[in-house]
């Protein structure tokens, strides 16, 4: 699906999606609780997001409009996704930074330094794991895998034991210090069910970033998952990210 | 045998406290406090219901039609309005209640385009420094369609990456076109008429040959006919960064 | 410097707090249970203390955790939906099964004869709190003090495969964390087992002696001798299975031996190889064995034991504080060190962990009075001899 497609079957979706949501409470009837939207169907989507390494240029606008389309903290330790900057040198050292972590504050190139063989930027955000650790160990419950494979939590829930940052082998955990609760990328969830794109995805000027269904017959991460040579983040971990990464350097971890 | 009395009394205490728990489990307290899935759905509608602050390109373009079709048709097609815009939600809600910011100052283009070695080869970068220092992006370039207001003459305008690495390496003084023939349509569509590389060794074979004009090239002189096989010189040195240092 | 990820890792004192803690409670049962499962009769003197030494740490082993908790209001969650999958979710069934199933039990049968002893001795208040922890029982025939021992045994046989899973699994809480290769190892649970019970007797040994000191009673040397002996026992266990862990980890020799051998020879040198391994594990473990094998007197046997309880203490300690914070003093991408500075005051602070760490001595302490352990030697009033831990 190209771009402008999606956009003519997105236009088509908005008012078709609003006048379901209109007429399913009169269908449905007041007796039955509703669990699940009655025009969303998520056992019909597992989505994942394609990273093309080679096309991101580091300008850190997705980071931002992650902090302002989720309401995560300003702070600079807190990230729902952040992008690191890779340095491998010619005697083998890597050095890695995390860019985003000056709010505000455009990030300044290093110097220019000779020794460095190849450098490139890494964009991270939570891998919506098919075997989640963060799952399996919260003790109550309150994070947990929709069926749509995304990984929510449960801020009305969860006890804030932080054990669910702790099994996470990507950082991408942290406890909210307004809520006092773990939290962690959604894909934007409230965007994906109503057939928008993740805000970092919306935002990003070079298509590094590819949202996409994987039940899809013809999506973007299909297509993607098909012409590319994909690695995953540690995959030894077995936790079978559904974030894939294109031309990914084997330094990244 | 007879259950001595104290067993009797622990087993009251004890069955009393089961009862408890059990009437508690089973009786008193409600079936949906003990199901994680029900929370869950809920919990999945919530984050559902979450507001949107990102508008999206689509409903943008219902407004700004005009806007819209000018940017795709140019090199800014990938960039969401909302990139340089900001979140603009409230605004599609409410045209009147937000007005998305027009950034025209330097550093909002030079975010993703000021000079940084790490970004991929190509990417068109400038030196926030030579390039109009104090000039406003905006004035030469449209944001919509930033076509450069003429066509690059100099090859860093695009290459900027590959010049920072030259610049440091003996091959500093070598002009582009020593190694490569550059058609002038690669100024304008620069995929549809892409700059050769050497083909054979004679291109360095004019300096790094022993009695080269060049005093520091012909320290590096070798045997073109003996050296390296069948391989062309660049297949194994970068020449915009030879092993050889200043 | 490293790289680490931006987000911040948060466990802090109050985690190294809890496995102490459930340590010695696990450690402090066990040694207790020699006496009724393994008929060790010399450690007959310090089987209460033992037993009441377990009760104070357990109240309040689950107090860390509940503190630490982002909303200690929801912590009640943990019973109501327990995710099957999470070790930490067994914690709330592993901790009241092991406090009101084990160890109330097997105190008050241990007990009984005593309460409802005392509670004829007394009056007023004292007389109601008595009778009413005896649950009003009044039977001392022969038959029913027999079948209290019985009931005590039956119960330590259950209490010790409790007391290892209270601690297996606190080890197991760490150990099954992949994403951590400080943590995640096979080993843990059983490394945890094994220092829960050299941190168990050696808490029971100090208070032991300690008690001696300020109650003015006699020591029995025999009993210290064996306590010291299982000690001794249980620290090579203890050593041989963290060698063990260490040996196979730097053999094995994974991607994150650089960043563990790095985070090892600098954050935890103090912790880990002075304190935990030389001072709290190479220099006890020495002492031991000179003690058994040079005849020294008494008092000065006895100096050695009360020195060593506490540098063992001060070693569990700290292979904890190793684990926990070790644990998180490096990013889980493998390339930096981060630093955790603890807090002084508040909620997750150095205060806290000390009051935690104070008061089960103070609930030891009102135990104590309550429930003297010795109190029947002197008030016998029957004549009715306690049986000794042998028993037919």
């Amino acid at each position: 699906m190209n771009k402008r497609e999606f956009l003519k079957d997105a236009i088509l979706f908005f008012p078709a999606a609003a006048t379901l949501q209109a007429l399913a409470p009169a269908a449905e009837g007041k007796a039955e609780p509703a669990t699940t939207p009655t025009d969303y169907d998520a056992t019909r989507h597992w989505y994942g997001m394609g990273i093309d390494v080679d096309k991101c240029i580091g300008c850190n606008r997705c980071v931002e409009a992650c902090k302002a389309e989720n309401n995560v903290p300003d702070e600079p330790f807190y990230f729902r996704t952040w992008i690191e900057r890779y340095q491998i040198h010619e005697n083998g050292e890597t050095r890695v930074e995390c860019i985003s972590t000056r709010a505000g504050l455009p990030e300044q190139a290093p110097p220019e330094d000779p020794s460095v063989v190849r450098t490139f930027f890494v964009p991270k955000l939570c891998n919506q794991c098919a075997h989640p650790p963060c799952v399996q160990v919260c003790p109550v419950g309150a994070t947990f895998q929709t069926q749509d494979g995304v990984v929510l939590v449960d801020e009305k829930r969860c006890i804030g034991c932080r054990y669910c940052i702790q099994a996470c082998p990507y950082g991408a955990r942290y406890l909210n210090p307004r809520t006092k609760t773990a939290d962690k990328c959604t894909f934007c969830y409230h965007r994906i069910t109503e057939g928008l794109l993740p805000a970092c995805v919306e935002v990003c000027p070079t298509e590094a970033r590819i949202f996409g269904d994987l039940k899809g017959k013809a999506d973007r991460l299909v297509r993607f998952h098909r012409v590319n040579q994909i690695s995953v983040l540690k995959p030894d971990l077995n936790t079978e990210p559904k974030v894939l990464y294109a031309q990914l350097d084997g330094e990244v971890r | 045998m007879k259950l001595p009395e104290q067993v009797t009394r622990l087993g009251i205490v004890i069955a009393v406290i089961v009862a408890v728990v059990l009437l508690l489990r089973f009786v008193i307290l409600p079936e949906s406090l003990f199901s994680a899935r029900p929370h869950q759905a809920a919990a999945a509608e919530r984050e559902m219901a979450k507001p949107l602050r990102h508008a999206g390109v689509a409903v943008c373009r219902e407004c700004h039609e005009e806007q819209f079709e000018l940017k795709y048709g140019g090199k800014h097609r990938t960039i969401g309005c909302e990139n340089c815009h900001g979140p603009a939600a409230s605004h599609a809600a409410d045209e009147n209640a937000a007005k998305p910011p027009l950034p025209r100052e330097r550093e909002a283009c030079l975010a993703c385009h000021g000079y940084d070695s790490s970004r991929p080869n190509g990417f068109p970068q400038v030196d926030p420094l030579e390039h109009r220092p104090r000039k406003k992006c905006v004035t030469c370039h449209d944001p919509h369609d930033p076509v450069p207001p003429k066509a690059p003459t100099e090859c860093t305008g695009c290459h900027g990456r590959i010049e920072h690495t030259k610049a440091m390496s003996t091959h500093a003084l070598l002009p582009c076109a020593s190694c490569h023939a550059v058609d002038a349509q690669h100024m304008t569509e620069p995929r549809l008429a892409l700059p050769t590389k050497p083909d054979s060794r004679e291109v360095c074979g004019r300096c790094h040959v022993p009695g080269a004009t060049d005093p520091a090239a012909s320290k590096v002189s070798v045997d073109m006919a003996a050296h390296g096989g069948t391989y062309v010189c660049w297949e194994c040195h970068y020449a915009h960064l030879p092993e050889g240092r200043k | 410097m490293g790289f680490i990820y931006p987000n911040k890792s948060t466990w802090a004192i109050l985690i190294v707090v809890y496995p102490y803690l459930t340590g010695i409670v696990a450690g402090a049962f066990i040694l207790a249970s020699l006496v009724k499962v393994f008929n060790v009769v010399e450690v007959q003197p310090i089987y209460r203390l033992a037993l009441l030494t377990a009760l104070s740490f357990m109240l309040v082993a689950g107090m860390p955790l509940q503190l630490h908790l982002g909303h200690p209001e929801r912590a009640y969650e943990i019973f109501f939906t327990p995710q099957p999958t999470s070790a930490m979710a067994m914690f709330g069934f592993v901790y009241l099964w092991y406090l009101l199933g084990i160890l109330l039990i097997e105190i008050w049968f241990e007990y009984r004869q005593q309460l409802v002893l005392m509670a004829r001795q007394s009056r007023g208040l004292l007389k109601g709190i008595y009778s009413a922890l005896s649950l009003f029982s009044k039977d001392l025939s022969p038959e029913a003090l027999a079948f209290d021992h019985k009931a005590s045994k039956l119960i330590t046989i259950i209490g010790i495969p409790s007391a290892f899973l209270l601690h297996g699994y606190v080890g197991f809480i760490f150990g099954s964390v992949k994403a951590n290769p400080w943590w995640g190892s096979v080993l843990m649970p059983i490394v945890f087992l094994m220092s829960a019970i050299v941190s168990g007797i050696a808490m029971v040994m100090f208070l032991y002696i300690l008690l001696s000191l300020v109650r003015n009673e006699k020591l029995d040397m025999r009993c210290l001798d064996k306590i010291g002996l299982f000690l001794l026992v249980a620290i090579i266990v203890d050593f041989v299975l963290e060698a063990l862990d260490y040996i196979h980890r730097l053999y094995q020799s994974e991607e994150s031996i650089g960043i563990l051998t790095q985070l090892v020879s600098s954050k935890l040198f103090l912790s880990l190889v002075v304190v935990q391994l030389l001072l709290g594990m190479l220099l006890p473990l020495v002492v031991l064995v000179l003690v058994r094998s040079v005849r020294f007197n008494e008092e000065l046997r006895k100096l050695l034991y009360f020195t060593t309880s506490l540098l063992i203490l001060l070693g569990i300690f700290s292979m904890r504080w190793n684990v926990v914070i070790g644990g998180q003093l490096y990013s889980k991408s493998l390339r930096g060190l981060m630093a955790y500075k603890m807090e002084i005051t508040g909620i997750e602070s150095l205060l806290t962990a000390l009051a935690l760490l104070a008061l089960p001595f103070i609930i030891l302490a009102v135990l104590y009075r309550l429930l003297p352990p010795r109190w029947m030697e002197s008030h016998s009033p029957t004549g009715i001899d306690r049986p000794t831990g042998v028993l037919t």
